[in-house]
């Protein structure tokens, strides 16, 4: 039983939260609030104690030191976006429906550790389901808000979409191998032109979660229409959940043809890096500003799978970990600032450093970690992502990517400009955020600081990514 | 623990204590205290540093301090300094010191402001005394990034644009050099082991010429931007005359010799045989920065302006020198570096004194400062004659040894670079003089100007901090001269062995 203990303990905080809703007056839902966020931390503690490895369902689902580790990745995030929605949950136009959010998140969560454990594409396949469906929910949660209500009928669309895509690749993986496990199919990718194929629909599909150019279109406008804090969970939870399971699938299971999968990422590195930057530029909302600037990230995550081998499984793994607390520091001023005073666009902002230093120092370091600012975590990500490129030989790709990096300093610093710099008549006024929000800020400044100077973190999943190639 | 660690560990108090300060006057005083220290540690390493030598203490490098930090990637915290790195510690201390005095005037925000200008000083030291890639190259960024809020917020003109110019022309080197150095490191180790950041280790290992040559205009031209390299120098008029007085007096005077220092401790000194091959690109390129820099300065009227340009000539020159390849000439360019930082901080102070009292930069509305703030007037001066290179004062000594060094290579080609430089010594003459005679000699042209105060103490304390620092290299030269060669010494030798390599 203990193999599967984060999926288990996480089923049965849904369930308690499950039964205590039903005995919660409708008007009084909101006390539902600290025992979700209690129980959720007590799993992500749970988690971190050692688990045995071990494989569940004839090889359907495995559970490794690594896997354990990305659970406990997502665990955190969880936590922190569940702290960060507090102040959110509690407006009156929620307070119907609070029980919902955090059962939901769980859902998709329970999902999602599926989905990172499977040893099996039908397993995959379920866990990847479970994981979006809920999330389409979420997205449209403030149901009276049109643009809430499209954006979760467009992520909905999308998912489905890039799901049948993704089977119809699957299906001729088990066409030409005759199975679905990954074990057995592994040794079975020769490179023949229907696996190739399938193999290309296996990308699509996945690059329609990433949200990798050019399959990216869905998402500025889901971002945008949907909760920050939905926003938030989709920009960083499930796609590093999708990176995760994407790059151990492309290592174990597409391994013989890394050939083929490298230069067909390198392609897709630099679009998307580029174009998200690009786009980024342009922004004026700060939803729609932090989407682009997510797919740009995404793009450098590629850098680290394309660098293959050990090196390439950390990198990915730690700049993830590093970018969770970044965007969620970004998403965090972002949500608070929004449910006071209703305000998302970048020149709202203006002198925002005069009112409010504390958010604005915040959301300062977040925006430095995201460029990749030293000392802070994000400078130590991209940093070890150019260095698993660059073991790989692709110095034209860094480079490129690199000229991106300031790019995308650009971008950050008109924030920063416009909270430091630029001075405003009519400054979002000073308020004072609740404990929670205060709570939720304060972890992700301390993993943005800490995690860079401590090696101890990039030595661990060093450890833990050994054996995947 | 290395007595070097403490110049990483009193910036990171000082800002602790700033950040605890409740009032402006006890942010001013946390910082004087703790730059000072900082300034009293600088000497002391010049004084353990020559005592050493002195014992016979002969190692390539000293006060070596050396800590594991990434086991997987051989990442190490690697601190130690030779005789170049000591020297530019020394300028850092007393450029950073006058620079808290001379922004005793801040009024909004002092604590962002000090905070910003420590952090940005400590990146500095940082990079000074690392010897490791890695850590080098994080000091270099943090020493970069505080600039856009130091401009952007305290500083007066076109500063969101300048601001937002410097900072992305400077990362724009940046990523160069991270290419540069991750390019290093994968060559680091040619005869297999474990690869490396270790500029020592990775100075013994010959880098194939192909991968030098690749790596080199990188490393190069990354280090030159922040070096003034025409034509990459585009920021630095804009950003100087931007910026508040402190940070001019930072940038042109430590963080430009950042950029003059990473080229001749990283690009010659790892790829020497590349410098070697490609070397007369740069050489180009710097020749034409010292006489455009200098020309550029005649043309304009805001004194800011005329500093910047004139530091772009005197930060190619430093380039010019490194790129002779002797002893000699290298020499000069260390040299260089400290007397020009010494002495543009000195005029940048002055400057913003100035301004401060007349609230004009431009040189056509001010004349006869002289008789209204003489301590002022006889200061800018001093910083005029040094920059012309009179005798007696530092700048001399620089480029005396500079252009003998220059001279000693035979061929044409560094003939004809050596004569148009040296040229620039008179146009620099032409400048400083018609400044000098403009602003302080002459009537008085605005009659506001009759009731302007002299110097205060702490612009007193600042200007005469850096006057002595000026002087004590024009009047004893040979100490520092004796420090920096013994630094050079290895660097020399690589660059000798590196040249049979030449067609």
């Amino acid at each position: 039983m203990l193999i599967m203990r984060h999926e288990l303990l996480l089923i049965a905080i849904t369930v308690i939260l499950l039964i205590v809703e039903i005995f919660l007056p409708n008007t009084q839902k909101r006390k539902i609030i600290l025992p979700a966020i209690l129980l959720m931390a007590a799993v992500t503690v749970l988690g971190f104690f050692p688990g045995t490895p071990g494989i569940l369902f004839g090889g359907m689902f495995q559970s490794s030191q690594l896997t354990m580790m990305l659970k406990n990745i997502l665990n955190i995030g969880v936590l922190i976006i569940f702290i960060q929605s507090v102040d959110w949950l509690k407006q009156d136009q929620n307070k119907e429906k609070v029980s919902e959010f955090f059962l939901l998140m769980l859902s998709t969560l329970i999902g999602m550790n599926f989905m990172i454990s499977s040893g099996d594409f039908l397993m995959f396949y379920i866990g990847l389901e479970l994981a979006t469906i809920p999330v389409a929910a979420l997205a449209a949660y403030e149901r009276l808000k049109e643009k809430s209500a499209e954006a979760g009928v467009k992520l909905i669309f999308i998912s489905a979409l890039s799901s049948g895509i993704l089977l119809y690749g699957l299906s001729m993986i088990y066409g030409t191998t005759g199975t679905m496990y990954f074990v057995d199919v592994a040794p079975m990718i020769t490179g023949a032109p229907l696996q190739v194929l399938a193999f290309i629909f296996f990308f699509a599909g996945m690059a329609f979660k990433i949200s990798l150019v050019p399959f990216h279109l869905w998402t500025a406008d889901v971002y945008e229409g949907a909760p920050v804090n939905v926003t938030s969970y989709l920009s960083v939870i499930s796609k590093g959940a999708a990176v995760f399971i994407f790059t151990i699938i492309l290592y174990t299971v597409f391994s013989k043809i890394a050939v083929m999968w490298s230069e067909l990422l390198y392609v897709i590195t630099l679009l998307t890096i580029t174009v998200g930057n690009l786009f980024a530029m342009r922004q004026q909302n700060l939803k729609r500003f932090l989407a682009f600037s997510s797919i740009a990230q995404a793009g450098f995550i590629l850098l680290g799978v394309i660098g293959q081998s050990q090196l390439g499984m950390t990198t990915v793994i730690y700049f993830a970990l590093v970018y969770i607390f970044s965007n969620l520091g970004a998403f965090g001023v972002v949500g608070i600032i929004s449910n006071r005073t209703g305000k998302e666009n970048i020149n709202d902002y203006d002198g925002l450093y005069r009112t409010n230093p504390n958010l604005s120092l915040v959301m300062m370091l977040a925006l430095f970690s995201l460029a990749g600012i030293p000392p802070l975590a994000g400078f130590f990500g991209k940093f070890f992502l150019f260095t698993a490129a660059a073991k790989q030989g692709y110095y034209w790709l860094v480079l490129i990517a690199l000229v991106n990096t300031i790019i995308s300093l650009y971008y950050y610093l008109l924030v920063i400009k416009a909270m430091l710099l630029n001075n405003s008549d009519q400054p979002i006024a000073k308020f004072k955020s609740d404990g929670y929000t205060r709570l939720g800020l304060l972890l992700c400044v301390a993993g943005i600081v800490i995690i860079g100077f401590t090696s101890s973190v990039y030595e661990l999943v060093f450890n833990l990514s050994f054996g995947l190639n | 623990m290395s007595i070097l660690t403490l110049f990483i560990i009193i910036p990171v108090l000082t800002i602790i204590g700033i950040l605890f300060s409740k009032s402006h006057m006890q942010v001013k005083w946390v910082s004087v205290v703790g730059m000072g220290l900082q300034l009293l540690s600088a000497i002391g390493l010049i004084l353990l540093y020559l005592a050493e030598r002195k014992a016979g203490n002969m190692a390539e490098v000293l006060f070596v301090q050396d800590n594991l930090w990434y086991e997987t990637l051989n990442i190490h915290f690697y601190v130690g300094v030779d005789g170049v790195s000591v020297a530019m510690i020394g300028l850092t201390a007393l450029v950073v010191f006058a620079g808290i005095f001379a922004s005793w005037d801040i009024v909004d925000l002092p604590r962002e402001f000090f905070t910003s200008l420590i952090l940005l000083a400590s990146g500095v030291f940082g990079f000074f005394i690392s010897l490791d890639l890695f850590t080098m190259f994080l000091f270099y960024e943090l020493a970069v990034i505080p600039m856009y809020l130091l401009i952007g917020i305290w500083g007066s003109g076109p500063r969101h644009y300048s601001a937002m110019k410097l900072t992305l022309m400077l990362m724009g080197g940046s990523a160069f050099i991270l290419l540069g150095i991750i390019g290093i490191y994968m060559h680091s180790a040619p005869n297999g082991g474990p690869l490396t950041f270790d500029l020592i280790k990775i100075s013994k290992e010959t880098i194939p010429l192909d991968i030098q040559c690749f790596l080199f205009p990188f490393l190069f031209v990354g280090f030159g931007v922040l070096g003034a390299l025409f034509p990459f120098h585009t920021w630095s008029p804009d950003g100087h005359a931007s910026a508040p007085t402190a940070v001019s007096m930072l940038h042109a005077g430590v963080l430009m010799k950042l950029g003059g220092y990473g080229c001749y401790r990283v690009a010659v000194f790892l790829l020497p045989a590349a410098a070697h091959e490609l070397g007369w690109i740069f050489l180009i390129l710097a020749t034409i920065g010292v006489i455009y820099g200098a020309f550029g300065a005649i043309w304009q009227k805001d004194l800011k302006y005329i500093n910047a340009y004139s530091s772009v000539s005197h930060c190619a020159l430093v380039l010019f020198a490194i790129l002779m390849f002797n002893q000699t000439a290298m020499n000069g360019a260390i040299m260089q570096m400290i007397s020009h930082g010494i002495m543009t901080a000195l005029f940048f102070a002055l400057i913003g004194m100035i301004y401060g009292r007349t609230h004009t930069r431009y040189i056509n509305e001010m004349g006869g400062l002289m008789k209204v703030m003489p301590f002022l007037a006889v200061a800018y001066v001093i910083a005029g004659l040094a920059s012309l290179g009179l005798p007696g004062f530092s700048g001399f000594v620089a480029e005396m040894t500079i252009f003998i060094g220059a001279f000693q290579n035979v061929d044409t080609f560094h003939r004809v670079a050596t004569i148009i430089a040296a040229s620039s010594i008179v146009v620099t003459a032409v400048y400083v003089l018609r400044v000098v005679g403009i602003l302080l000699l002459g009537k008085i042209k605005n009659e506001h100007f009759e009731e302007i105060k002299d110097a205060k103490w702490h612009d007193k304390i600042s200007v005469v901090t850096l006057i002595f620092g000026i002087t004590l290299i024009g009047m004893a030269p040979l100490w520092l001269s004796d420090m920096i060669t013994g630094g050079l010494g290895p660097i020399v030798q690589k660059l000798l062995a590196a040249a049979p390599i030449l067609p």
